[in-house]
């Protein structure tokens, strides 16, 4: 399977091309390049999924890490050295179809929906980049090459997301999301390096065998005021997932990130980039397990609270694009909240896979909502739920693809999405109840705010539209893809997922636990008819609850004001107690030492200058008053 | 009266600071030239009388001396041609005004 490195390569070329000489092709030219390599690149993906899961991938029953290539890239030391390779294993092979079939829907759909905007060929050019990232990310051997990646994806994100670069707002938001997540990564970076100091390893291969025996062994007795070396070392690890995966509190910067085109944030923004930390987690899933399962236990209530809290900021939001954000923030949080329950061995390791299973329905209706969203601001040019309403009539497709889609999310039978979160469901009942009911009221709630948002698009009154032109229903390119990932959204829950991902890789049977499948869909259609009861008809009770519930009602729709909350800390803790004595220091001290000099260098040339006055009789005089004096000193002594 | 060493090096440090206050105080560019071969003169008779009545039985100061002139000559010429060229561009030979090389 040694061309699986094509799969890296073509987007990798693609970059190259269209960001070299971009400017000498037509638009239209560009963007089909870049669609037709990203076909390619699903393509070999397909081959590859097939290679691996059908043909070579399993050794008596134990699904195998396949390493078609790995090669030293860096050598510090005999001991100290970075690979490349490719790691195949059942999550890598799944992440790579998922991320080549979203990518190649958001390509095709991009033809549509950026059509005639400018930097068209700059922007398949970031997408190539992205996606070379992103998959280089995923097939990474070792936890250092994963590093390289994953901050190559954060740059590519942050120019995606100000793809819009005249407008302030898009500016910002690609700052704050770049220095979110750097920040986290800082975290990130530390816990590799402790891991590796002690494990003398970035190999994921060896970091993981035997139950990561070499991490047990080689941290044992370690320890950093009061916890052990390991769980600072996993904990500051899951930091940098945290910030990617927008994990309260880190999770400021997604909603922002929405100031980018839609199809952007459909790619990366909900079905791929942002799953990178639950596929770190899951990634050194064997390592947490054995060697810090506080982080684990840590992981799971992060999850729920974040997936309580953004569910419930989701409610409030009136941009369609931001009630998505929230609801991804949610979703990714019952990730790792499945994962956090999960055990390790045969069934139970079911959170594990459930997690697995989630990100991979989840990256299908996810994206469909976000093209279909995309697919509505197209037709009525505004993010704004109050400028919609009543849209059924004229987009019928992306209508019925949405209805699926939040459906899927909602997590209906037969749909995919109900497969995967009863999944997740069940692990939890097993593992903490307090979890547990968290999650059911996240499933309600997720029903509740999806289908509020289908119904204000696509019930309710009709706005007047714009005077003239009447809002339509989007070209075929941009609907096909929908229909594709609607498509998907429904049939990905009837695949075995248990038979080829689980903890100890050697694959289970899953079966639906019913009476958690009943209370599950029960709150979800409790939320969706609370939903239609309110939004269907388009009255104003909504605002009347709002009212009453005041100060509740305002602080949700201000997200809790967390924005505020670390605004206050950065600019009045960190900049006014940190930066700002470090500021007068460099000021005022070393500032001042060199000003000092250059001062006094200053003033003794200019008393000094006026001698050279170019006068050469003066200069006669100076020396013949010298030599005269030498002369008599000469004689005197 | 006979005439010593003496006459000569008084004559001749007569020639030398005189030769330095023309130096020193005229502003004519070719004033300062003659100022200089008098210095230029007055350090070649010393030259000459000190081989004369110091070491009589050799010829290395008047070789000097000789020497002295023919460089005296070349660098005179040489000055009187950069003093031409200063006056054809800036048509002033004023030394006071030429210290522009200090810039």
């Amino acid at each position: 399977m040694e061309y699986s490195i094509l799969i890296l390569i073509t987007p990798l070329l693609i970059f190259l091309l269209l960001g070299l000489l971009g400017g000498k092709l037509k638009p239209v030219i560009a963007g089909r390049i870049g669609t037709f390599g990203l076909l390619c690149v699903a393509l070999l993906s397909y081959v590859i999924a097939y290679q691996y899961f059908f043909v070579e991938g399993t050794v008596n029953g134990k699904w195998i890490e396949k390493i078609p290539l790995n090669f030293e890239w860096l050598r510090f030391t005999d001991t100290l050295h970075i690979d490349l390779g490719i790691l195949l294993d059942p999550i890598s092979v799944m992440m790579l179809v998922v991320i080549s079939t979203v990518s190649l829907m958001v390509h095709i759909y991009s033809l549509g929906y950026m059509h005639g905007e400018g930097g068209f060929q700059r922007y398949y050019a970031f997408l190539s980049l992205f996606t070379f990232s992103m998959l280089g990310l995923v097939v990474a051997t070792n936890i250092f090459q994963m590093y390289i990646f994953w901050e190559l994806v954060g740059v590519s994100s942050y120019l995606l997301i100000g793809f819009y670069y005249t407008k302030p707002s898009a500016v910002a938001a690609s700052k704050k999301a770049f220095i979110v997540t750097r920040f986290a990564d800082l975290g990130f970076l530390i816990g590799i390096l402790v891991l590796s100091f002690y494990t003398r390893t970035f190999d994921f291969g060896l970091l993981t065998a035997d139950s990561a025996s070499l991490v047990v062994t080689s941290m044992q007795g370690a320890s950093f005021m009061g916890l052990s070396v390991a769980t600072w070392a996993l904990a500051l690890i899951f930091m940098g997932g945290a910030g990617k995966s927008a994990m309260f509190p880190l999770h400021i910067w997604l909603p922002d990130a929405m100031e980018g085109p839609t199809p952007v944030s459909a790619l990366i923004h909900a079905a791929t980039m942002v799953v990178a930390g639950v596929y770190l987690v899951a990634r050194l899933f064997t390592v947490y397990f054995f060697a810090a399962p506080d982080v684990l236990t840590m992981i799971g209530y992060i999850g729920a609270f974040t997936a309580l809290f953004a569910a419930i900021i989701a409610i409030t939001q009136t941009d369609i694009k931001r009630v998505l954000a929230f609801s991804t923030i949610s979703q990714i949080a019952y990730m790792m909240v499945a994962l956090g329950v999960s055990g390790y061995e045969g069934h139970d390791g079911l959170g594990y896979m459930s997690s697995m299973f989630h990100l991979f329905t989840h990256a299908f209706f996810k994206a469909l909502l976000f093209l279909g969203a995309g697919s509505v601001i197209h037709a009525v040019h505004s993010n704004e739920m109050s400028d919609m309403g009543g849209l059924r009539k004229y987009l019928p497709i992306t209508h019925l693809t949405f209805l699926i889609a939040c459906l899927a999310i909602a997590g209906i039978y037969p749909l995919s999405g109900f497969f995967s979160k009863d999944e997740i469901l069940s692990a939890a009942f097993h593992h903490d109840k307090i979890l547990y009911w968290t999650l059911w009221v996240v499933a309600g709630l997720t029903a509740f705010y999806m289908f509020r948002l289908y119904y204000s698009i696509f019930w309710g009154k009709e706005k007047v539209h714009h005077g003239e032109h009447k809002p339509h229903e989007s070209p075929l390119i941009m609907t096909v893809p929908l229909l594709i990932l609607a498509l998907l959204s429904c049939v990905t829950g009837f695949i075995p997922f248990s038979k080829f991902v689980s903890s100890d890789n050697l694959g289970f049977d899953m079966h639906i636990d019913m009476t958690i499948a009943l209370s599950s869909i029960a709150v979800a259609v409790v939320g969706i008819g609370v939903a239609t009861a309110l939004y269907m008809r388009g009255g104003d009770l909504p605002q009347k609850i709002a009212q009453r519930l005041g100060g509740l009602y305002r602080a949700t729709f201000h997200k809790f004001y967390m924005d505020e909350v670390w605004q206050f800390i950065t600019k009045s803790v960190i900049f006014k107690c940190i930066c700002a004595p470090i500021a007068w220091f460099d000021r005022h001290v070393i500032d001042a030492t060199m000003n000092g000099l250059a001062t006094v260098t200053q003033k003794t040339s200019a008393s000094i200058k006026g001698l050279q006055s170019g006068q050469v009789q003066f200069y006669t005089w100076i020396f013949l008053i010298g030599a005269l004096v030498i002369g008599i000193l000469a004689l005197c002594v | 009266m006979i005439v010593q060493m003496e006459h000569y090096l008084v004559v001749s440090a007569l020639m030398f600071f005189i030769g330095v206050y023309g130096f020193i105080s005229r502003k004519n560019m070719i004033a300062v030239l003659i100022s200089l071969e008098l210095m230029l003169n007055a350090v070649e008779i010393n030259f000459s009388v000190f081989n004369r009545y110091l070491y009589p039985e050799r010829l290395e100061g008047m070789f000097f001396t000789l020497f002295g002139i023919a460089i005296t000559a070349a660098e005179t010429a040489v000055a009187l041609a950069i003093i031409i060229n200063v006056y054809r561009h800036i048509g002033d030979i004023n030394i006071r005004k030429m210290n522009k090389l200090k810039d």
